[in-house]
């Protein structure tokens, strides 16, 4: 480090606050590009069928397609609510 | 076989003609046979990039529309004789644009010539589709700013779902960075995303990083690609680029930007 640096770089630069949106940001978009288009409405309509039966919160619930090299698969993940028998 | 190039970047004003008309110039000045394609239906301004512009007759929508061929449609550039134009259409809109046509005329296009550069408008509609389906080599050009990045992401998730050889399950599309704009100087105060920051990214295969530049202003002003500036920064950061698209290593410059008086002093940089 020179001593030009030690004056320059006494604070978070504005750069790497844009290089970490920009990480979390496309991280995110690209998981959901990859996704078929009716997964909102799939998920939407699984929730409905499940809180007939068990007392869900809607974000209790996270839905993924993964693509391997020669298959798909669904993922469900439901977590249920700390329920105690009476 | 031609080599089709599409210069892409999904954000507008971040230096797509700028880069397709050095690039093409650069091309045909190494000795190859070199076309440049404007898909900017409605918004043309590659041929006042290259200084055509009064010689314009006919555009790709007439030749899409068979109202003119293609040899009446392309201008022969006036630096370069191994370098043509074909321009776009001012009054019609993307639409206009067909997949059916566009592959035509690059099939026509690629017996004649070894590179074909195709110079996408911003966005990610038909015109900018059509621009980058039939595309071999995909140049991003992006500035170091975080909505140019991210549309950049973007669009390598169309090249790779959206594309011919992507529906064809063919090779995909070879994609390069682009990095344009920078300022060095910016970057080492911690104002500007670095090349690397954006490599963290992206990860693409630069081809090159171009400076920003006063003579990009003053090559578009007299109609000449600034690539033909060879005492510029920007025109031989070009000049790079196509070497090393054609083969050539040769090191990164522009990267670190030139030492002032003060810090060679101080040290730093
Ligand atoms: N390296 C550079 N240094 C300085 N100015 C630049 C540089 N590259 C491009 N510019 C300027 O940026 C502006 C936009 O450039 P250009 O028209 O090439 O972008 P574009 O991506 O083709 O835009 P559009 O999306 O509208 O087609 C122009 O005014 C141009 O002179
Ligand atoms: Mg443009």
């Amino acid at each position: 480090m020179s001593l030009l640096d030690y004056f320059r770089t006494s604070k978070t630069s504005s750069a790497s606050l844009a290089k970490e949106r920009l990480q979390i940001l496309v991280a995110y978009e690209r998981s959901s590009t990859n996704q078929p288009p009716y997964l909102p409405q799939l998920q939407q309509e699984l929730l409905i069928v499940i809180q007939k039966y068990v007392n869900v919160n809607c974000d209790a619930m996270t839905i993924k397609l993964e693509q391997n090299d020669n298959q798909e698969t669904l993922e469900l993940n439901i977590v249920l609510p700390d329920f105690r028998r009476v | 076989m031609a080599r089709i190039i599409v210069v892409t970047s999904g954000k507008g004003g971040v230096g797509k003609t700028t880069t397709s008309a050095a690039i093409s110039m650069g091309l045909a000045k190494k000795g190859h046979k070199t076309v440049v394609i404007d898909f900017d239906v409605g918004l043309r301004n590659l041929d006042l990039i290259m200084g055509c512009e009064r010689r314009v007759v006919y555009d790709i929508i007439n030749v899409i529309n068979e109202e003119a061929s293609l040899n009446q449609a392309l201008i022969k550039d006036k630096n370069c004789n191994l370098l043509s134009i074909l321009p776009a259409s001012q009054t019609r809109n993307k639409d206009a644009l067909t997949q059916e046509g566009v592959g035509k005329i690059l099939e026509e296009l690629s017996k004649e010539f070894k590179y074909i550069v195709c110079d996408s408008p911003a966005g990610i509609e038909q015109g900018a589709h059509l621009a980058m389906y039939f595309a071999d080599d995909a140049f991003i050009v992006t500035n170091p700013e975080v909505s140019s990045v991210r549309d950049s992401d973007r669009i390598l998730g169309l090249l790779s779902s959206k594309s011919q050889r992507a529906e064809k399950n063919e090779e995909p599309i070879k994609e390069y960075l682009i990095l344009t704009r920078y300022a060095p100087e910016r970057v080492k105060s911690g104002e500007m995303l670095s090349l690397d920051d954006v490599q963290d990214i992206l990860s693409l295969d630069l081809l090159g990083v171009i400076p920003e530049s006063k003579s990009v202003l003053t090559a578009s002003n007299s109609g000449n690609p600034v690539i033909l500036d060879e005492k510029s920064d920007a025109g031989q950061a070009y000049g790079d680029i196509v070497a090393r698209y054609l083969g050539e290593t040769r090191p990164h410059r522009f990267i670190e930007g030139k030492k002032g008086l003060f810090r060679k002093l101080f040290g730093g940089g």
